[in-house]
């Protein structure tokens, strides 16, 4: 995409300039939405917050939780997209295709149907069990036998998804109030969302981040596959274990928080790969930047699109999302392997 | 072209053919060869259709013994038990035994169409498209009436828009099925959006629908799906002799003189229509365009049209049996969808282990 241009910035450079972009897009989060704010309250919500002040309550109250969280999110999907990419090798490998936001779903649609819970701080929990039950399910089956082909992987994912969705809507079909807790947090949302979230998610979020940061070598090898990285004196078995284990805590913690998102962990990887190449050292943290840039960005969208109320974000990564995976599978030949 | 159509689809030069007691049957200018055994085997599992529906018909909180069932059949029966059965038992078991067929029939032609056998009509976007349409009808409160047709409409809509994005000079089956998860993800999303802002009460009547639900079919239903099945079995029965070509590959499809892409065309159309009447009916229930057609084939062979009919007998056995289980032997009544899920997961988990070699 942007390799060819012939004034081509060293990818230092371009990091840097992605986190500029990133600043630029979290102050927009910030100012953008039903209620307008200026660029000069926004920041003096965060430096120097005036409890008086209408606008700045907005911000401080509404605007940076859903900004902040949605930097995490961003960040977990897009990093966990692109470990998973690496290590099976496989270019359709994402969190929602694999079950994750399914799994994390049902979870949740179960404790706060079984337990009566009404507060995200109790069902969290439930989001990383869900998450990790399906996303193991769903992967294991796929590469069942063979190696999990695109096609299979997608395939395994939709249906999984479809039965756990079918299990969910049966919950909810049969309490209503179950239903009206958890409907808004179904579609996939950064709105309403209170920063006490965020203690008990954090420890994860920034573990899997900084373990997968850390491992950009090791995903190079294993991307290469598995015979090559084997003959490199790589035990590849432990190494996808650990992968996967930190790919559950990224995807665990944005479902958590987030609710089911998807199409982030698709998309970020493609573009990252077609801007700096195929080294994961580089992609790992343009992911980190990028991911959180779009997620952001797509949140802003859903503000402005449907004024004055607004579209929830996992609602606009989907509208967008979808057909860029179709664009791939129209593009590349991702459907022959 | 002198395509003779064979019920069984069976190639005259094939040794597995001759093994089997086949018997020509000439109808005018047509000669059918039929399959003795898979005749028996449609007419079996046709009969065990009935049977369960009469049995169907027996149960619920007022419990009917057999002969009065029968009696209210014939009209000679009292009224209370002439209005249970003909107006309220009748229409829902005969909706689920046309529904269970188109779309077991429509995962058999889909599941043959792109040679793989864990794709089925609601994995490609087909249930999505109508479930858009269905949600965003009973969100802004129309008539619901028309409901079917508005669903039926999205689901003819959502197929078309996957086939044009496919193409690409022709139509690849893996492109097609990951092109339609795209859509499929697509048209959940609108689905999202939409629910999201109804209230919870559309909410709750927009989930139901989704799940995939019987309850509520009446007279009107039965005879948009009998007359849309009069319509699509033959027109599917005349399609498995290119079908089973197609299976061959392109190769020698072209060289037996078969239009590839005006078939291919004519194959999704037919099952398009046959899972779209069917969602419009029921709404989207899951699995048993997938799970049935595997079903059959363990059973009785290779593709053909005895097989299409054997396909549908069977989607009719398992949807009625799936209702009658999902509104009589638990404590709550669940929608059929969510029996027919809970069923197909594990024949899913089972299949695809068990076929994971070939792919």
């Amino acid at each position: 995409m942007w390799s060819g241009s012939p004034a081509r910035v060293s990818r230092p450079a371009a990091l840097l300039l992605l986190a500029g972009a990133l600043v630029v897009v979290a102050l927009l989060s910030l100012r953008v939405g039903s209620i307008p704010v200026t660029t000069a309250d926004a920041l003096a919500a965060l430096t120097d917050y005036d409890p008086d002040s209408y606008t700045q309550t907005v911000v401080r109250t509404m605007r940076l939780p859903r900004t902040v969280i949605g930097l995490g999110v961003g960040a977990a999907l897009a990093v966990a997209g692109s470990a998973m990419q690496a290590a099976t090798r496989n270019p359709l490998a994402e969190p929602s295709l694999l079950g994750v936001n399914a799994g994390a779903s049902f979870a949740i649609v179960a404790a706060v149907y079984l337990g009566h819970m009404t507060h995200p701080l109790q069902y969290i929990w439930f989001a990383f069990a869900g998450a990790l039950g399906a996303s193991v399910l769903v992967y294991g089956i796929a590469s069942a036998g063979g190696g999990a082909s695109p096609v299979k992987l997608a395939l395994a994912g939709v249906i999984i998804s479809a039965l756990l969705g079918s299990w969910t809507t049966a919950l909810l079909l049969l309490n209503k109030e179950t239903l009206e807790v958890v409907r808004f947090w179904l579609a996939g949302s950064l709105a309403g969302r209170s920063l006490n979230l965020l203690p008990p998610v954090v420890p994860f979020l920034a573990a899997g981040l900084l373990g997968a940061l850390l491992l950009g070598r090791q995903l190079n090898t294993l991307s290469l596959g598995e015979d090559a990285a084997r003959s490199l004196g790589m035990h590849t078995g432990r190494m996808r274990a650990a992968v996967a284990g930190l790919v559950v805590l990224l995807a665990g913690s944005a479902v958590a928080l987030a609710g089911p998102v998807g199409f982030v962990g698709l998309a970020v990887p493609h573009i990252v790969r077609a801007w700096v190449g195929s080294d994961y050292r580089w992609i790992l943290p343009f992911s980190l930047l990028l991911g959180p840039a779009l997620l952001l960005g797509a949140d802003i969208l859903g503000r402005v699109l449907a004024r004055p109320s607004e579209l929830q974000v996992g609602v606009v990564t989907a509208l967008v999302g979808a057909p860029f995976l179709i664009s791939m599978a129209r593009r590349r030949r991702v459907a022959e392997r | 072209m002198s395509v003779r159509p064979t019920a069984t689809g069976a190639r005259p030069d094939e040794p597995q053919a001759m093994s089997r007691r086949l018997r020509l049957v000439q109808v005018g200018p047509v000669a059918f060869r039929i399959d003795l055994r898979m005749a028996a085997r449609v007419a079996f599992a046709t009969a065990a259709l009935l049977a369960l529906g009469a049995w169907g018909l027996t149960l619920g909180s007022f419990r009917l013994p057999l002969a009065d069932v029968v009696r209210a059949l014939l009209g000679s029966a009292p009224a209370d038990a002439a209005f249970i059965v003909m107006g309220l038992r009748l229409p829902r078991v005969l909706a689920a035994m046309l529904v269970g067929p188109a779309l077991a029939m429509s995962g058999a032609i889909f599941q043959g169409l792109l040679r793989n056998p864990l794709v089925s009509p609601d994995v490609i976007g087909i249930n999505a498209g109508a479930s858009v349409a269905a949600v965003w009808w009973i969100i802004s409160h129309r008539p619901p009436v028309l409901l079917p047709v508005v669903a039926f409409a999205g689901a003819l809509g959502a197929a078309a828009a996957v086939y044009l994005l496919t193409w690409r000079g022709h139509i690849s089956g893996a492109r097609l099925i990951l092109v339609g998860i795209g859509a499929h993800a697509l048209l959940t999303a609108g689905t999202t959006a939409l629910i999201v802002r109804a209230n919870v009460y559309e909410a709750a009547t927009a989930y139901r629908w989704m799940t995939g639900s019987l309850a509520g079919s009446d007279w009107g239903d039965v005879a948009t799906l009998a007359a849309a099945l009069a319509l699509l079995v033959p027109a599917g029965l005349v399609l498995m002799w290119p079908l089973r070509a197609l299976q061959y590959g392109d190769q020698t499809a072209r060289s037996l003189g078969l239009p590839l892409e005006r078939t291919r065309l004519a194959l999704m159309a037919v099952g398009c229509a046959l899972s779209a009447v069917a969602v419009s009916v029921a709404g989207p229930v899951g699995f048993v365009a997938f799970m049935v057609p595997h079903l059959a084939r363990m059973l009785a062979g290779p593709v053909g049209g005895g097989l299409f009919l054997f396909t549908g007998a069977l989607g009719g056995l398992l949807l009625l049996g799936a209702d009658l289980l999902g509104q009589h032997a638990l404590p709550v009544s669940l929608p059929v969808g969510v029996i027919t899920a809970a069923l197909g997961a594990p024949y899913f988990l089972f299949l695809l282990y068990r076929t994971n070699a070939q792919m």
